[in-house]
């Protein structure tokens, strides 16, 4: 059974006890960053945060709202990225059998600049980064070196409130279902995205691009990506290497 | 806290005001929204939009500074609409006294005004006693001098239209709040109040939490799961640094400091033990002498005797009126009348206020000792930004100090609980903790004394130190241990053992304990219990979230403080749901009860408030100096110059500091139109002074912001992410702009008036951050603590032409 992750955006406090405890976990260095008006920072997700706590908010007539989305590799079901990655040099990112884990392997180091490139263009979530002097690719592994030690991962581990669950896949679609049940008394356009597609299911109050812009996929979905990427593969390979 | 964490979750209706707690105790809203599930109605009341809010089922803002106002009108519309849980108000609180004659409010002032000196006489502000010293009751509630019909009369003034108007909360606002709120005034539901630093850092602090206790009390929710008032305190120890004394005003365990009247040991006690001759109050500080006695044993030792007064004598005793805490001592080094001293453990030259005058304090000492971390604004501060090092005199020590996770010891959580937390790795270097560098230095000052005589050396050389430190040593003496061989309820206990509880402590020298409220903590039965890790607990226990044997809560490990108020005269729990504690026939089930007497039907049963004198909760207060009723009061520096409740615009009581540098903005002063508020945030601690040193908190929060509405930010031509200066009457400092939606401009006595927030962690040992926010902040306090104005104050602000404290 592979495993999954449920992110009730509905409980986040947006303490980003996540976003930090992913970075201790692989001792990434912090970027030098500057204060530009919002809280969410870094401002993006990079090769030094595969997790980055977006801040969204909005005024409707006297009523604030603020979301806060935990961004983070998806661990799709059927990767794109593994498509794309394939086209550059076979076996580049893998999907771990036991955990349905995203893995970015050491064959990517050969990647250049426009092959990363590409493959950040196949994630219809907008997820992998790499350093811009190393080439170092950077995203959420699951923490698969944990989960094979017996633990959670590290973001899930800090979260206070319930926001971040992780377990077998099963059991988080039944969680979300029921989650997504109580939430929408108070939210009827609450929702999941994606829940079919990935590995790590967001559970929204209202609309997904109030949170941001790559909440959920944009079509083609990403099982027709697949086999669109297996059909181009020679000529993008070409093209690629050219 | 009067309850604790875990217990939050119990709350059907949950009110936060004066207080961010998502973002300054996060693990508060694991049981917000626990109780958020289980139905509970979450209400966060704050001047801005936070993380708080966002999780909450509603946002109110609010004025900074007019709390009392808001409450107050929320007293009187529980008053007004009957939403009173009447039994418990007749039954457990004062509101059946008859208060004398002499006492009267009027016009914003209390009888007994000294207007020269700022200060009350108290004198007036009692209750008609009986023949026998108990105060006389009307228990019908008619009587028009009762304390529930003077307490009507007061609020009758919060009106909806009064409370919005100075509050800028909309009618409909505080409406939606005081019916939710008041729907607990039942017995069968439960409403908690969480507060924290919005609440203390005002010159009204203090009677802003009395009108939680006044409105608590009134809705009978005081003793109950799900209920209290709770203080939320933080990461730095604060719940067990206040019970150890942090502030001058006590000695450990909330007893009072010596004061220059009180010159000796029979004088303390006749003036700090409170006698009722009510059989049916426990009167429970009337044991404060057992307390104080004990704590002079652990000071002196065998030097301590009965014949010596316990040595009582050769402490410190403060003179009448005299102010010791930071501002004022701060004002003393100002004016060159202190020559040196340590600062461990604090970063004063960023937190406290008015930092401008605090930093050319410092420069007037000729030494200085620090230990610390990491370098910080005050142990740097002789060579800060614009100053010549080499005009500075001060000859400064910086000892390096081990970190949290390299010493062991206790932490106490704001529920009371004291855990033990075990050394992870050795100090670097030469680094030591706080006690292992002070320990041997006070051996030395011994040594000193002891060659070299001076001024009273007893008062020194007299006291109990051990040669080294060693954190479980000063666990065990913090209980309390048996001085002689003493049989406590038949069982023997040797001199050198420890105390069971404290119970056992005497006022004749036969024991010692560094504070009683942690007596029963390490105990020879069970060893030191705040390293408990037990989660067992029966049904009743389980079904509230108590864990009597995880770690160990003071006093007598009772989590729930005054409970016996949360069950009806036969013992029987007024909300059977969520018991707290029963009465099974032969005893009491559930938490430790506030003291094992039996119900009150059976006649030989205690009032459940033991800590008052007379045993009920204090709904008429007389101990506080700004009053015994909370009254709305506007901070010191306001933008309105009258509002609706009386004349008196701002505190007649609070502490002020006169000095050519301690300048206030006058009402409503054009050039200071706009209301500052400082706070903290989750991602840095405090002052900063740690946390701007690891780099990965530093890349989430980088820099000193200043949020604000859009609105305000058009009226000064301000962008979002543009550098402004933020200037009050004291000084100036650069912020980037952070222009948001969750800041709302409010409308106040007819006018708009716009609020800014900034975080005060910043400081220019780390550069390019930004420089402390304190430059802002004025030198006043809170009557009764004397704690900063920091929450309210007023600015102006305006769009930077050049930044030199934060780089771009």
């Amino acid at each position: 059974m592979s495993k999954a992750f449920l992110i009730d955006t509905t409980r986040c406090t947006a303490c980003r006890g996540c976003q930090l405890a992913c970075k201790e976990w692989y001792e990434l260095p912090a970027n030098k960053t500057k204060q530009v008006g919002t809280h969410q920072n870094p401002p993006d997700l990079n090769a030094n945060n595969y997790k980055l706590v977006r801040f969204s908010e909005h005024l409707d007539g006297e009523t604030i709202t603020w979301n806060f989305f935990p961004d983070q590799c998806r661990h799709c079901v059927e990767p794109p990225c593994q498509g794309a990655a394939d086209t550059v040099e076979e076996g580049a990112i893998i999907k771990d059998e036991a955990t349905g884990a995203v893995i970015f392997t050491d064959k990517m180091k050969q990647f250049s600049e426009e092959d990363l490139e590409y493959v950040r263009d196949s994630c219809p979530y907008d997820i992998p980064r790499w350093d811009a002097k190393t080439k170092r690719p950077g995203k959420c592994m699951m923490c698969i070196d944990r989960l094979q030690a017996g633990k959670l991962p590290a973001c899930v581990q800090a979260c206070p409130t319930g926001t971040m669950n992780f377990g077998d896949r099963d059991e988080m679609l039944a969680l979300a279902e029921k989650r997504l049940a109580e939430v929408k008394k108070d939210h009827p356009n609450a929702m999941l995205a994606d829940p079919d597609d990935v590995s790590v299911i967001y559970l929204l109050a209202e609309a997904p691009e109030r949170y941001h812009t790559h909440v959920v996929a944009e079509a083609p979905t990403p099982t027709s990506r697949r086999q669109l990427f297996a059909s181009l593969r020679p000529s993008l390979t070409s093209v690629s290497k050219s | 806290m009067t309850n604790h964490w875990i217990d939050i979750k119990n709350a059907d209706s949950i009110l936060i005001i004066g207080s961010n707690a998502a973002e300054h105790h996060p693990i508060s809203f694991k049981w917000v929204l626990r109780a958020k599930d289980a139905g509970a109605t979450v209400m966060h009341v704050d001047p801005k939009f936070s993380r708080t809010s966002a999780r909450s089922d509603f946002h109110v803002p609010i004025r900074s500074g007019t709390d009392i106002a808001f409450m107050g009108g929320m007293i009187n519309y529980v008053l007004q609409n009957n939403k009173y849980f009447k039994d418990y108000v007749v039954d457990y609180t004062n509101a059946p006294y008859i208060v004398s004659d002499g006492f009267e409010f009027k016009d914003g002032l209390f009888s007994g005004y000294d207007p020269k000196n700022r200060t009350y006489d108290q004198s007036s502000w009692k209750f008609d006693l009986d023949s026998d010293g108990i105060p006389k009751k009307d228990t019908s509630l008619k009587h028009p001098r009762c304390v529930f019909n003077l307490l009507k009369n007061h609020f009758s003034r919060y009106s909806m239209d009064n409370v919005s108007s100075v509050t800028g909360v909309s009618k409909d606002n505080l409406k939606k709040v005081y019916e939710d709120f008041s729907s607990t005034g039942t017995g069968t539901r439960a409403g908690t109040i969480m507060y924290a630093l919005g609440w203390t850092q005002h010159t009204v602090g203090v009677q802003n939490i009395r009108s939680a206790a006044i409105l608590q009390l009134l809705l009978g929710n005081i003793g109950v799961a799900g209920g209290g008032i709770n203080a939320l305190r933080g990461e730095p120890n604060v719940q067990g640094s206040t019970d150890h004394t942090l502030l001058y005003h006590i000695i450990p365990g909330y007893m009072a400091m010596p004061k220059a009247d009180w010159q000796t040991y029979d004088e303390y006690n006749k003036a700090n033990t409170p006698v009722s001759n009510d059989t049916q109050s426990a009167n429970w500080w009337r044991h404060k002498p057992k307390y104080f006695t004990s704590l002079l044993k652990g000071w002196f030792g065998e030097n301590a005797t009965a014949k010596n007064g316990y040595c009582y004598e050769l402490l410190p005793k403060i003179e009448k009126g005299a102010d010791h805490s930071y501002m004022f001592l701060f004002d003393r080094m100002y004016k060159n009348e202190i020559t040196g001293g340590f600062i461990i453990g604090l970063n004063p030259m960023n937190s406290v206020p008015n930092s401008n005058k605090v930093r050319k304090a410092l420069d007037n000492l000729d030494w200085l000792v620090t230990q610390e971390l990491h370098h910080s604004e005050t142990t740097d501060n002789w060579q800060r930004p614009g100053v010549d090092p080499k005009k500075i005199k001060t000859e400064v020590f910086l000892l390096p100090s081990a970190h949290r996770v390299e010493k062991e010891g206790t932490v106490t959580n704001s529920g009371r609980w004291i855990g033990w937390h075990d050394k992870a790795v050795e100090p670097e270097a030469e680094a030591r903790s706080f006690g292992a560098a002070f320990v041997p230095l006070m051996n030395k000052v011994q040594a000193l004394y002891k060659k070299e005589g001076g001024k009273l050396p007893e008062a020194i050389t007299l006291q109990n130190w051990p040669k080294t430190y060693d954190a479980e040593y000063w666990t065990r003496l913090i209980n309390g241990q048996f001085t002689k061989d003493t049989v406590v309820k038949g069982k023997k206990y040797k001199k050198g053992q420890q105390v069971p509880s404290f119970t056992a402590l005497g006022d004749d020298g036969s024991t010692m304990s560094l504070n009683w409220l942690y007596a029963g903590s390490y105990t020879e039965e069970d060893g030191n219990k705040a390293k408990r890790r037990n989660p067992k607990q029966t049904d009743m226990q389980a079904n509230i979230g108590l864990y009597p044997n995880w770690a160990w809560c003071w006093p007598v490990n009772r989590r729930i403080l005054y409970n016996r108020a949360s069950v009806n005269a036969d013992g029987m729990p007024l909300n059977p749901k969520k018991a707290v504690i029963k009465w099974d026939g032969k005893k009491w089930i559930g938490d430790v009860p506030d003291g094992g007497w039996k119900p009150m039907s059976s006649g030989e049963g205690k009032h459940p408030f033991i800590m008052s004198k007379h045993g009920h909760g204090q709904i008429f207060g007389p101990g506080r100096k700004d009053g015994p009723i909370p009254e709305h009061y506007e901070p010191v520096e306001t933008p309105i110059d009258s509002h609706p409740f009386s004349k008196q615009l701002s505190s007649p009581v609070y502490k002020r500091i006169d000095s050519e540098m301690d300048k206030l903005a006058k009402p409503a002063d054009p050039k200071y139109p706009i209301v500052l508020t400082t706070y903290s945030l989750t991602e840095h601690w405090c002052g900063g002074g740690e946390t701007r040193n690891v780099p990965n908190l530093l890349e989430a929060e980088p820099q000193l912001y200043v949020e604000m509405s859009p609105e305000l930010a058009k009226e000064k031509g301000i962008k979002n992410g543009d550098g402004v200066i933020v200037e009050s009457i004291r000084g100036k400092v650069e912020a980037i702009a952070m222009v948001t939606v969750r800041m709302r401009p409010l409308k106040v006595e007819g006018k708009i008036v716009h609020l800014i927030g900034m975080p005060f962690c910043f400081g220019w040992t780390t550069p390019g951050t930004g420089d402390s926010t304190n430059r802002l902040t004025p030198s006043v306090g809170d009557p009764n603590t004397t704690i900063p104005e920091y929450k309210a104050s007023c600015v102006n602000i305006r769009k930077a032409d050049k930044l030199t404290e934060i780089v771009r």
